[in-house]
């Protein structure tokens, strides 16, 4: 029988190989769910994981929607390290894409006015002020009325998805739009520039990357990223320390709002290059992953976030090429996520052969 | 049955156990036997393997080898349950009881079967009468002093029937008067044949309650002896294997200026089951040690984080370093006055125990060099790390070793050690050897001594009454939430500390008061010294 037994010390190479364990776990019964559906699950794999990444266009488009995953996995890493729970980085990622959105649409009026590249500016400042904005509601709620920020951020999503439904169907909707509940399209002017022709993969690629440099740095190597870590991992340490909590609440929640409304702001001048009542596929939530996957690990999460942006790619064709429903993309991922959990009880334990 | 066919068989025999972790071994081929109504104490440092070997007996850990043999029959103890069923009861060092049920409440959940409350009320009453465990039943366990909820535990244990009674460390939280009590209760269990396992490092207790004692050091039984025939001195040689360290006396320090200084500090309870803080005074000068003895869980948390900055709820005046008001300050403002201090908790507070000794540097050096412009120096602060892990002889894999990874031992002195090194001029520490070895213990002591010397205030906050009449100058006593006046080592004696540990100091001070010829009306003070007389015939 199979027994768990406590190690002398948490392994750190444990800690490293537990995603890689949980991805090659999820492909194996990703498999077994493909034979499930009465697919062969050798095609099913090469589909979901192989295809997207066939050709160049394939490659940028995955990296284009690794951007977003990562620019709100960075923010989510901090929390997380603080012990604060934000659940809530889709709903802060929209309400950075409606501030970017409303922003953009009110410079692009076809007058000549600011540049494109300063609105674009302003946009992304917009994007992180309402992402922001939008997180330190819960950051209040909980520090003047100790509500639960689990629930006060995710709950805070609908209402933010809501209130883009509002934005739409109401000042947003563009005129000329025979009605549809969606902005204008943007001028090509007020859109992020492509890295290279003929492929949707923007400027905020780059934006991301630094990011997660300054981030390593910021969490790594500075007091304040080092404030935040005693008070998630021993709370009374902090205290004795002299860190205060409430800043730690208030730091980490306006950083992780930051990063999910800038990643808003990008989808929202980029890819998408209008407002929509729907900017986002769930990126929020899927950074969650992202963030774990990338062990909380600024750089960590530029893997995780490739690799969930592989899911939703895969997820795409998988209902293209094999006529699969879309959950397969969320399948994927909460298989994924539970694995990883399971896998890191081995960061502590070893697993021993007992008779 | 089994005693009277042969009063020799021992009721537990243990033969070659080992048990190894990981990286320890922590018990290595040990062998133990109780006889019937023998009180058999188990001692040695921490980390010997003496509580793996209590965790053992009680089927809390299974042994990798070896035999346990329980009134000549070889059994398999697998689980808590089955040592109860074959009549084994534990008392742990930290009491399972929970504050916000009766005492009766408490001891129904730790028996096996259902029971009527009415009747075990009244086993509870009739078990304590006998034994001298007063308790009453209907009470709430968090009314209750630490010595009560300590008869609650032992009461619940006997209840039980047992024939061993295993205690961990039973003394720690008790005040000398009470450690009495217990004796008395312990050798009446004892002499109607239940064995006893008293585990302790307190050797003049194990000398005076102990039929015999097994020694334990580093996993291995290293002696059995009769403790009444030895003297600490040779148990503590058994212990530790060589003569402790002689402790550096010191030169008597001329006293500086006054450094800190509390006055009339009281704070209302934080929370439902903290202590209130009365009207505390002291006054603490540079070049002297100054100790605050008490039963825990009086007011020493409390008092604590008022001084170290955790709580500002104190008005500024009330905290007063080195004539600075800082009652409302927090812990970073205090450190740059020159007050380091060492909580109690190693693990969590005082340390980080997922982070590295490195980082935990950083918990109370966030000055330049080790932060500069917001970034942390690594450089500076792996060296600090490094310079401290040599100069206090810290065992640990070096400054990138996890501070959990550390014994108690070695953590405590890191803790110290990077305390000290910050220079301080007010020093603070609380339980500085609380669980920590003898050897390292001695080089705790040491250490504090020097900062005296150097002129440095020191307070500790102790519960081992031993230790501080061999550390302080003077010692206050906290009962209740509140403190005693000073009083100086060489005039207390245990006695009258163990009595001002249950909050009887009134008499005393105003016979002082009096003796020291303050003015006041003449009624007044012909009352006083009625009460003096009182006092001193009490």
């Amino acid at each position: 029988m199979l027994k768990l037994e406590l190690r002398a010390a948490s392994s750190r190479s444990m800690a490293y190989l537990s995603p890689v364990l949980a991805l090659l776990l999820t492909i194996f019964f990703g498999a077994l769910l493909f034979m499930a559906l009465g697919k062969n699950p050798l095609t099913g794999l090469q589909v979901f994981l192989i295809e997207p990444i066939r050709s160049k266009a394939a490659i940028a488009e995955l990296l284009l929607k690794t951007t977003p995953l990562v620019l709100c996995a960075l923010g989510l890493s901090v929390c997380y390290r603080a012990n604060v729970w934000n659940i809530g980085a889709e709903g802060q990622l929209i309400a950075g894409g409606l501030a970017a959105g409303s922003t953009i649409l009110f410079f692009d009026t076809g007058t000549p006015g600011l540049s494109g590249g300063m609105v674009l500016l302003l946009a992304s400042c917009a994007g992180v002020v309402g992402g922001a904005l939008w997180a330190s509601i819960t950051a209040l709620l909980r520090d003047r009325f100790n509500a639960n920020e689990i629930l006060v951020s995710l709950m805070l999503t609908y209402i933010a998805q809501l209130l883009l439904m509002y934005a739409v169907n109401g000042p947003l909707k563009d005129p000329n739009g025979m009605n549809f509940p969606q902005s204008k399209v943007f001028s090509s002017d007020y859109l992020l520039p492509h890295l290279f022709s003929g492929s949707r993969l923007h400027i905020g690629f780059i934006v991301m990357l630094v990011a997660s440099g300054l981030m390593a740095v910021f969490v790594y190597r500075s007091f304040a990223g080092y404030r935040l870590t005693v008070g998630g991992l021993a709370p009374l340490a902090a205290r004795y320390a002299g860190f205060s909590s409430r800043r730690a609440l208030w730091t980490s929640l306006l950083i992780s709002g930051g990063f999910a409304g800038m990643a808003g702001a990008f989808e929202v001048a980029g890819p998408i290059g209008q407002v929509l009542p729907s900017i986002s596929p769930g990126y929020g939530f899927a950074a969650i992953i992202v963030a774990f996957i990338g062990r909380l690990n600024p750089i960590g999460t530029i893997f995780g976030g490739l690799v969930l942006s592989l899911f939703y790619l895969g997820g795409e064709m998988a209902q293209s090429r094999l006529g699969l429903p879309s959950a397969i993309t969320g399948l994927f991922q909460g298989m994924l996520l539970f694995l990883l959990l399971a896998c890191d009880t081995l960061i502590n334990y070893r697993l021993r052969w007992q008779k | 049955m089994t005693s009277a066919a042969s009063p020799i068989l021992p009721r537990l025999e243990l033969t070659d156990i080992c048990k190894r972790y990981p990286a320890v071994i922590a018990n290595d081929g040990v062998r133990l036997q109780v006889a019937p109504g023998e009180i058999h104490a188990v001692l040695g440092e921490n980390g010997a393997g003496k509580s793996t070997l209590m965790k053992i007996i009680f089927g809390a850990v299974k042994p990798d080898s070896g035999t346990v043999r329980w009134n000549g029959q070889e059994v398999k103890v697998a689980t808590p349950q089955d040592a109860r069923k074959l009549g084994i009861a534990m008392v742990f060092q930290h009491f399972s009881l929970f504050d916000t049920l009766t005492v009766a409440e408490n001891i129904a959940l730790g028996l096996d079967q259902n029971v009527n409350m009415l009747e075990l009320a009244e086993q509870i009453a009739r078990t304590g009468e006998n034994y001298g465990l007063e308790l009453e039943p209907h009470r709430h366990v968090h009314t209750l002093s630490v010595g009560e909820r300590q008869r609650v535990e032992i009461v619940r244990a006997l209840l039980t029937k047992p024939q061993l009674l295993i205690l961990d460390e039973p003394t720690s939280v008790l005040t000398p008067q009470a450690v009495q009590k217990l004796f008395v209760t312990l050798r009446k269990i004892a002499s109607e044949g239940c064995s006893i396992l008293y585990i302790s490092h307190k050797l003049d207790e194990i000398r005076e309650l102990c039929h015999s004692a097994t020694v334990m050091r580093a996993g291995k039984v290293t002696g059995h002896c009769d403790p009444a025939q030895e003297t600490a001195a040779s148990l503590s040689r058994m212990m530790i294997g060589e003569d402790l360290p002689p402790s550096a006396h010191t030169e008597p320090v001329t006293l500086g200026e006054s450094r800190l200084r509390i006055h009339q500090l009281s704070l209302p309870k934080a929370h439902a089951f903290a202590t209130a803080l009365d009207d505390i005074q002291l006054e603490l000068f540079g070049g002297e040690i100054v100790g605050i003895a008490g039963v825990s869980g009086n007011g020493q948390q409390e008092l604590l984080a008022a001084l170290s900055g955790e709580d500002r709820r104190a008005s500024p005046q009330m905290i007063e370093l080195k004539g600075k008001p800082v009652g409302n300050r927090g812990p970073e403002s205090r450190r740059k006055l020159g007050q380091s201090l060492v909580p109690e908790e190693r693990l969590g507070r005082g340390a980080v125990p997922e982070m590295s000794l490195t980082s935990n540097m950083l918990l109370s050096h966030q000055h330049a060099p080790f932060v500069t412009k917001g970034m942390i120096n690594f450089r500076h602060t792996i060296q600090a790390a490094t310079d401290i892990i040599a100069r206090f002889r810290v065992k640990a894999g070096g400054p990138a070793a996890l501070a959990r990874s550390l014994s108690g031992g070695n953590l405590q002195k890191f803790i110290v050690g990077r305390e000290i090194t910050r220079q301080p001029e007010v020093f603070i520490v609380a339980q500085p050897t609380w669980g920590v070895d003898v050897g390292a213990a001695a080089q705790i002591h040491d250490e504090i001594r020097k900062l005296k010397q150097a002129g440095c205030a020191v307070l500790v906050i102790s519960e081992e009454l031993d230790e501080l009449f061999e550390l302080c100058d003077r010692m206050h006593v906290i009962a209740k939430g509140r403190l005693s006046p000073s009083i100086a080592t060489a005039s207390a004696t245990r006695e009258k500390i163990g009595l001002w540990m249950s909050g009887l100091w009134e008499e005393w001070t105003t016979a002082e008061t009096v003796s020291l010829g303050k003015t006041g009306g003449s009624g007044s003070r012909k009352k006083i010294n009625v009460k003096n007389e009182r006092g001193e015939h009490a």
